[in-house]
């Protein structure tokens, strides 16, 4: 096949990046009239596969090895470089998930081929495509250019292919193998856990008051406390309002975080990472304000203010009382 | 235990930036530039590993044009031990798997126990390069790493997974580690860090003496991003502003 599509798995099915990464192969596949392969790996590989199959592609990889069982960057890293040398694709696809930013780079540096991580779009050019990423605090971005001689790995930013344009048909199924050697696991995993939530459930709040960096210290919180209280809103942050030690974890919104849709998010100097984005874009109304005209969330946002938070929330929580 | 941490230096997250005439890259003039976020915790994370293991070496690594050494005396006014300049004088350096080989190149016979680097470069966002170095020189690595405990010649990394889930891993060492941010609160320099710093060696080397190989990708020209969605903005004094959002929340968004 020309494209390979690296699943992973979410507690036996096939995780939503993986599926938004498999729309991406169909899409640019006939585009481009390339195969679309798809591997399925580890101690769910037969329920994966499964999934898979039923999707228009042309074919379905399985391996199961007992070093795969359970997920190690030592293990997957070996075990995707071994599956890439041998079907020796154009393209291998993968979703941008955690577990992908943990081992896909040393397969990229066992092949010494590049990988091209957090792809959001592709353009056309001399009849091939040409993927871009967003670099400079996403304010800016930038077609890559691979080098050529083999496999070209990429993995797509979330929404970057929405998979509900996934297109269903039957695949073959084809068991495959691999060789690990029990010295190259270097790494024990134990058991995924959740920490104690231990605050409030953002996922139905209805109107949200979110902070960034923006708030600038500590001691302005409360500024934003006293506006959440008046109009009866909940209050969330950005990471580094949780990781400076502000507010408590439980208000993080992100890919790290909770995620909300609620009525009304109110952003104040939050820039608009994606990892803050994929926590908050489904938000029926987003009001950003940011002091920065050019901070990457004023395009998710319906209305959109350019100022000063610590001059605007004072008057805003006083306005609304 | 000998400690590396890789530091690089960026442009601030408020950085406004306009791309260079010839569309390569951005112009540099008066930019603000730091310390990438999550190296800034990878630095204090090693500075607490030796405070706690006591008889340990910090050393600072990091690759860029001569502005970097301003980060360099940061981190060694922070308490590094001491530092390594790898000098890029084009401005940025676009393939991750050559920063790392010129990183590895330039620390494989110290026989660093542990590597430390920030999750990924504000700047780039590779989000590669530590692990990229640590496979170059056979170590265990692990990403989003939120916690380490040293274990009889082993380490221990609490590992930040999707939506609030965790993961312990024990590994063997040397280890790379990719340290996600919020982990500890990084320390400031003190004013005897601060003059002590000015004593402290600084090596130098240059990128092209330490990379021996061809670049996997390279930048293609840069764009501004194109907006997605219709935004109203809200102009005028802060009076204005106030009440338009006021009429905004009641009316249309209809807060009650
Ligand atoms: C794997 C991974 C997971 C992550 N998970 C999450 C997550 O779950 N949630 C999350 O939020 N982030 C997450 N991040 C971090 C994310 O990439 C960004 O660094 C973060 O969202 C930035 O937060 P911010 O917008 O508050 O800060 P910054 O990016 O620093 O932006 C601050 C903004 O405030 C504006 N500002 C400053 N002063 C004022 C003022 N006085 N008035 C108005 N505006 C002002 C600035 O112009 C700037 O736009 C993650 C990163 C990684 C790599
Ligand atoms: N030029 C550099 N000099 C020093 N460290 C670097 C450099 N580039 C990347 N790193 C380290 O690798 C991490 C990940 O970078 P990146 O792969 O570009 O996202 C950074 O947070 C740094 O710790």
């Amino acid at each position: 096949m020309d494209i390979l599509v690296v699943l992973e798995d979410k507690n036996g099915n096939i995780h939503r990046m993986s599926q938004e990464a498999i729309t991406g192969a169909q899409q640019i596949g006939s585009e481009f009239n390339l195969s679309v392969g798809i591997l399925a790996m580890g101690s769910n590989a037969a329920a994966l596969s499964e999934q898979a199959a039923q999707y228009d592609v042309e074919e379905v990889l399985t391996l199961e090895n007992e070093h795969l069982n359970h997920y190690t960057a030592d293990g997957y890293g070996a075990a995707v470089a071994q599956v890439v040398t041998n079907e020796n694709p154009k393209y291998v696809f993968f979703g941008y998930t955690y577990q992908v930013r943990d081992y896909v780079p040393r397969v990229s540096a066992k092949l010494k081929r590049p990988f091209l991580n957090d792809a959001v779009s592709y353009s056309t050019e001399g009849g091939n495509p040409v993927f871009s990423k967003q670099v400079l605090n996403a304010k800016l971005v930038t077609a890559l250019q691979p080098n050529d001689g083999g496999p070209i790995l990429i993995s797509f930013q979330s929404a970057a292919f929405s998979s509900e344009n996934i297109q269903s048909g039957s695949a073959n199924v084809r068991t495959i193998s691999v060789d690990i050697d029990a010295a190259v696991i270097k790494t024990v995993t134990e058991d995924p856990f959740q920490e104690e939530a231990g605050g409030v459930d953002l996922s139905s709040a209805e109107l949200i008051v979110s902070i960034g960096r923006g708030i600038g210290k500590e001691e302005n919180i409360p500024l934003a406390q006293e506006l959440a209280k008046v109009i009866g809103a909940e209050l969330a942050s950005s990471r580094p309002v949780v990781d400076s030690g502000w507010l408590a974890p439980h208000h993080q919104i992100g890919s790290s975080g909770q995620t909300v849709a609620p009525k009304l998010y109110l952003a104040l100097g939050i820039s608009g990472a994606i990892q803050h984005v994929v926590g908050m874009k489904g938000s029926k109304n987003i009001v950003v304000v940011n002091k920065d005209p050019d901070a990457p969330l004023f395009e998710l946002a319906d209305y959109g203010v350019v100022g000063d938070v610590l001059e605007i929330i004072p008057k805003l929580t006083e306005a609304l009382k | 235990m000998k400690i590396c941490v890789l530091v690089k230096q960026v442009p601030g997250s408020e950085a406004q930036f306009s791309v260079s005439p010839d569309g390569s890259w951005i112009q540099e003039t008066g930019l603000p530039f730091e310390m990438n976020e999550s190296d800034n915790y990878a630095l204090e994370e090693a500075l607490q590993i030796r405070e706690q293991m006591g008889d340990s070496e910090v050393v600072i690594v990091s690759l860029g044009p001569d502005r970097c050494q301003k980060v360099i005396r940061e981190a060694l006014a922070k308490g590094a031990d001491r530092a390594i300049h790898i000098k890029e004088d084009s401005p940025y350096e676009t393939d991750p798997y050559s920063i790392a080989t010129a990183l590895a190149n330039t620390i494989k016979d110290e026989k660093f126990e542990l590597v430390l680097s920030g999750l990924q470069s504000d700047d780039l966002g590779f989000g590669q390069t530590g692990v990229i170095l640590g496979e170059i020189l056979g170590m265990t690595t692990a990403t989003l790493v939120v916690e380490t405990e040293i274990q009889d010649g082993k380490i221990k990394v609490k590992r930040e997974l999707e939506s609030g889930w965790f993961q312990w891993q024990t590994m063997d060492l040397p280890a790379s580690l990719a340290i996600q941010s919020g982990l500890n609160q990084p320390r400031y320099p003190s004013l005897k860090g601060i003059m002590g710093a000015k004593k402290k060696e600084i090596k130098e080397s240059s990128f092209a003496e330490m990379c021996d190989i061809d670049g996997l990708q390279a930048f293609n020209g840069l764009s501004v991003q194109r907006a997605e969605k219709q935004t109203e903005m809200i102009e005028g004094t802060v009076d204005q502003v106030v009440n338009k959002l006021v009429d905004v929340f009641k009316n249309e968004i209809r807060i009650n």
